[in-house]
């Protein structure tokens, strides 16, 4: 129980503070850090207090089932692997975010930069500690968004944004790319449990799939942790402030690619594919990286391709598939944060002391700056591979491991270039040190500016200084246990013995690493020379090559969208109705079978005929006279009557009052529509066009009265209604099963539908509501009646009827409501009689009067409606029911009798309010708009004559 | 001649005036299009209940054949929302009518009877 609370308050506690810090974003600076540092210092005291155990070679592992059906569970692990992980993640993390606190300015959005911090670290620990490769899948794709979050973090910067648009195309495209390796490898493994993927190595390396698993999920890694050719991104992440370049490159963000590789180690690792595609990978990155890092002049940029070759170096050992190499691998992980941090941190501090990151207008600052030289002069020390420092003790192993690999029959290869590296490396470290705080200032003003800071900035890389001191002088007492359960963890059984020192002897790794000293220190001493010669040279802009591709890719898919995609309405439609019609005709095909079933039909009365008869004609008149707009909508009504007029016969009484209801509104609505458009404008289409859309309409007609001929001919297929039917009464309480199935079987339809009717209301009024204004505006005040009227504005008998008419028509929509779960009639078609009977006031009384004697706002009927069908729903829950279960029961009362109550009824009180202001919103703001830009334009010129004559004393 | 082909029968006349009607280069004849479309599936929809006379699905303990309850219900609120649809695609056509000027279906300038010489896209007004 212990074990899995300290589990989840670790991947919590970075979420809820960011959650904090967001919610407090007004805050202090001092708020936002604080939380930060104290969220990180109690996640880094959670591991410590397990590490023991950890180390001890017990792992913490929790589980709790997510979405079992895809194998997604929520479970966490703790292995040596992912301690040290969270230890750094965690530990640096700390660092930084004190390191922030005194970088950051007052005036910065701290809380927007804290709260990415911390959601950072979550997404990172989230990673390292996952026991689900699903769930390691979402924290990594939150790493990628976070980052973009933190490396864009001055918005303002155009630079920042273009790095942070890089970054995330890069390491996110990788995430997609791991995506798909990382399910085929748990599909391949049977579960996406890590620990049961871990056991299964041997099935995994023997699978036909293991080529396109490697590939992908090396992608992944590669494009993560900025392995050549996907090495560009980094150097562009350095517009990040710098405390967030610290932690990214250093111990987090680069270093999940290679969490995962050494993660991994045990299912992947051991194949020849494997070790010469992540041995040459990392060989090409370790040297290339090491070689640009020599002439970079920005001293973040030193750092970030001295980061992208120190990637390649961990890369390579873990393709070497040799278990001293892994061990070697995970040593250099710790180095390397140590150091890495603390120089980045001291670039960040000379940057923010002297004003510039140039190293060719810095120089002689240790006079200055003594305790930053100190610092960042050591940590370039073991960069370099100096003794008695941490990094001499880990580049020496790598260097003595290169012996034992031969890459392409070549036994020198590795070896030699792994020198070449290592000599570039001490290059540039030395280069780094020297040129910044030795020799004679080169740019006066820099330098006169130049202090040490506040012990807030320096503490945090001193403290990992010192931890990389001690990595050198006393390795076995420091790290020797962690490094040899998390080596055995990496290889997935015992490590060889370990013996970490730094003297091993005179060997061949010693030779190596003093030749690539000795060269270092020439590479200095001739850097000069070799700048002017580096820089003739034309070199490839990644960053331009990207954006090139970028925008190639952008071009030829908009190419593509305007080809497929004009924007035409008619040629969409079309298209639409075309692939529809070809889908039926490809179905009944398919279906084979006769035309027509075998079920009898009902003889047709002569009355049925006639009116179909009726509908036929007026569909007919409908497109025959598309010009004389009004007489349109009386064919159109004349449609709607008589398909009315069928549901009645076919005994659908429920449809029948909806239909013609709705039939009444909808008129009024084309009505109130056709008075402010065109009424009778010319045609636009051609002849043949006409001609064409003519037959798709014969074939689309064919086609579904078709379809209809053969389903109806045809027995049902065992329909579930028999269920309604069979509990309408038991079940539900009512008798009309039409009514019992929409509040109660099928009631949580019924919601969704009554929102969507709802949300309909609110965009008409927002697309309405805008008219009165701009170009809209100015064209409905222009507008004149174009219509012959009535020389009565409001015909008084009209009035009168409409207004004895209201209570009666109030009388029956109660009626209609009330009887709805036994007879035909509810909340649907009692919202729609009550609307119409309020619609013939505003008719006939016109809107001002109307709206004036309006005591509840449309928009609460709406979200009322809503509110009240969803209490309801939930409601049952209460009972320990399903969500939206009605409850019903009889009750007698004298004189009236015995009477039913149910829930339903409730629901049905909420589908009323929602329909009733749904059609009221859109046909009252429909009726008044041309008067409402009227009268906004006579407030505007009178707003306007009030300033003027203001402004005139 | 039975009921279920002069309903299947009404069914593609009212699709085909549908489609045709859809096809249109003017706002309004969309509309109308939509609206005998929506006429066509509901009739589809409920239709598919199969065609039953004088048997309402109105529980009682005497009677034992009712008509399908539950297309019924579909189509009850299908109706209902083919409202709020048809609203909303006539006032976005109005809308479309008053920024623009023109009630063709993609906004693109047309002779619509209205020559009011206003600007045919908002730079010329206030910004709301």
């Amino acid at each position: 129980m212990a074990v899995s609370m300290a589990l989840h308050i670790l991947v919590l506690l970075p979420f809820v503070s960011a959650l904090l810090i967001a919610a407090g974003a007004t805050r202090g600076r001092g708020f936002h850090s604080g939380i930060a540092i104290a969220a990180s210092a109690i996640g880094f005291a959670l591991v410590l207090s397990v590490a023991g155990r950890v180390v001890g070679g017990e792992v913490l592992a929790v589980s709790t089932p997510w979405v079992p059906a895809i194998g997604l569970d929520f479970s966490l692990m703790i292995d040596p692997l992912g301690l040290m992980f969270a230890g750094l993640i965690l530990g640096i993390g700390l660092l930084v975010a004190i390191y922030a606190h005194f970088y950051l300015a007052k005036g910065e959005a701290t809380g927007r930069f804290f709260a990415s911090l911390m959601l950072f670290q979550g997404a990172m620990l989230g990673i390292v500690i996952s026991g689900n490769v699903l769930l390691l899948l979402i924290f990594w794709e939150l790493t990628s968004l976070s980052s973009f979050l933190l490396i864009g973090f001055w918005r303002h910067s155009a630079e920042a944004r273009q790095g942070a648009r890089m970054a995330l195309a890069i390491t996110g495209g990788g995430g997609l790319v791991l995506i798909a390796g990382m399910l085929l490898l748990g599909i391949v493994a049977g579960s996406f449990d890590l620990m049961t993927i871990l056991q299964s190595g041997d099935v995994i390396r023997s699978s036909p799939l293991y080529p396109v698993i490697l590939v992908l999920i090396l992608i992944g890694c590669f494009t993560k942790s900025a392995q050549f050719p996907f090495h560009f991104w980094l150097p562009h992440a350095m517009a990040a402030p710098t405390p967030v370049s610290a932690y990214l490159h250093s111990a987090t963000m680069v270093k999940a690619g290679v969490f995962l590789l050494a993660r991994l180690w045990p299912v992947l690792a051991g194949t020849d594919l494997y070790t010469v595609i992540v041995t040459s990978v990392g060989l090409v990155t370790m040297v290339f990286g090491a070689w640009v890092a020599l002439f970079r002049h920005d001293l973040k940029g030193i750092l970030a391709y001295s980061t992208i070759s120190q990637l390649g170096l961990l890369v390579m050992l873990l393709g070497f598939s040799i278990e001293m190499a892994a061990v070697a691998a995970v040593l250099h992980i710790l180095n390397h944060a140590a150091f890495k941090a603390a120089l980045f941190m001291s670039a960040g501090i000379v940057d923010h002391e002297t004003g510039t990151r140039d190293i060719r207008r810095l120089g002689g600052l240790a006079k200055v700056m003594p305790i930053t030289a100190v610092i960042a002069t050591i940590a370039a020390a073991a960069m370099a591979g100096l003794p008695p420092l941490g990094g001499f003790i880990s580049k020496e192993m790598m260097l003595y491991e290169t012996l034992e690999v031969g890459l392409f029959g070549l036994p020198w290869l590795v070896p030699v270039l792994a020198t070449i590296a290592a000599m570039l490396s001490a290059g540039y470290s030395f280069r780094l040190a020297a040129h910044l705080f030795f020799g004679a200032p080169r740019d006066a003003g820099p330098h006169a500016r130049a202090h040490d800071p506040g012990l807030g900035m320096w503490a945090s890389p001193a403290v990992l200084v010192v931890i990389a001191v001690l990595l050198g002088l006393a390795p076995m007492v420091i790290a020797g246990p962690l490094v040899a359960s998390v080596a055995s963890a990496v290889i997935g059984s015992a490590a060889p013995p370990l013996d970490l020192s730094l003297w091993h002897g005179v060997n061949a790794a010693l030779m190596m690493s003093i030749a690539a000293v000795l060269v270092g220190a020439l590479l200095l001493w001739r850097h000069a020379g070799l700048l002017r010669r580096y820089e003739a040279l034309r070199h490839l802009d990644a960053k331009e090559l990207f954006q090139r591709g970028m925008a190639g890719a952008d071009a030829r898919l908009r190419k593509l969208m305007v080809a497929t995609h004009r924007p035409s309405l008619q040629r969409m439609l079309f298209a639409t109705f075309a692939v529809v019609l070809l889908l039926i005709i490809e179905g009944a095909s398919a279906g084979g079978g006769s035309f027509t079933g075998p079920r009898e039909g009902l003889p047709a009365s002569p009355i049925a005929i006639i009116a179909w008869l009726l509908l036929i004609a007026a569909t007919g008149a409908v497109l025959m006279e598309e010009r004389q707009r009004f007489r349109v909508l009386i064919y159109i009504s004349v449609i709607g009557l008589i398909i009315a007029l069928a549901f009645v016969h076919f005994s659908a009484p429920d449809l029948a009052l909806t239909q013609i209801s709705v039939e009444v509104v909808t008129i009024l609505l084309l009505l109130l529509a056709l008075n402010l458009l065109p009424k009778s404008p010319p045609i636009l289409s051609s002849n043949p066009r006409r001609l064409r859309d003519a037959a798709l309409a014969v074939a689309g007609g064919l086609g579904v009265g078709g379809a209809a001929w053969a389903m109806l001919t045809r027995e049902t297929n065992d329909p579930i209604s028999a269920y309604h039917l069979a509990n309408s009464y038991s079940g539900g309480g009512g008798t009309n099963v039409v009514n019992v199935t929409l509040v109660d079987f099928r009631a949580f339809d019924t919601l969704g539908e009554i929102i969507v009717l709802g949300i309909a209301g609110l965009a008409i009024f927002a697309l309405l509501e805008p008219t009165a204004r701009g170009v809209a505006g100015a064209r409905l005040r222009k507008w004149q009646e174009d219509m012959p009227h009535s020389p009565e504005r409001h015909p008084l008998m009209f009035v009168m009827a409409t207004r004895i008419l209201l209570p009666l028509v109030l009388a029956a929509g109660i009626y209609i409501f009330l009887r709805g779960h036994n007879q035909p009639g509810g909340g649907f078609i009692a919202a729609l009689v009550v609307a119409i009977a309020f619609l013939l006031q505003y008719l006939a009384s016109g809107f001002d009067w109307t709206d004036a004697r309006r005591r509840i706002g449309e928009h609460f009927l709406i979200a009322f409606g809503v509110l009240v069908a969803m209490a309801t729903g939930l409601g049952s829950l209460l009972f320990g029911a399903n969500f939206l279960t009605s409850a019903f029961d009889y009750f007698s009362l004298p004189l009236i009798g015995e009477f039913e109550l149910a829930t339903a009824l409730l629901f049905d009180v909420g589908v009323f309010a929602v329909v009733f202001g749904a059609v009221m919103l859109a046909l009252a703001q429909l009726s008044h708009i041309s008067q409402r830009a009227a009268r906004a334009h006579a407030a505007q010129l009178k707003a306007e004559k009030l300033t003027h004559e203001e402004g005139e004393p | 001649m039975t009921l279920e082909f002069l309903v299947a029968s009404a069914i593609g006349v009212l699709v085909a005036g549908g489609i045709y009607m859809a096809l249109r280069g003017r706002t309004f004849q969309v509309v109308l299009g939509l609206t005998l479309f929506s006429y066509a599936v509901n009739l589809f929809l409920f239709a598919s209940g199969r065609l039953t006379v004088n048997r309402p699905p109105i529980w009682s303990k005497d009677i034992v054949e009712y008509a399908d309850p539950l297309p019924q219900a579909l189509v009850l609120t299908a109706i209902v929302i083919t409202f709020g649809m048809t609203a909303f695609a006539v006032v976005l056509a109005l809308r479309s009518f008053l920024e623009s000027g023109s009630d063709q279906v993609d906004g693109d300038p047309c002779e619509s009877g209205l020559n009011d010489n206003l600007p045919s896209d908002d730079s010329g007004g206030e910004r709301p």
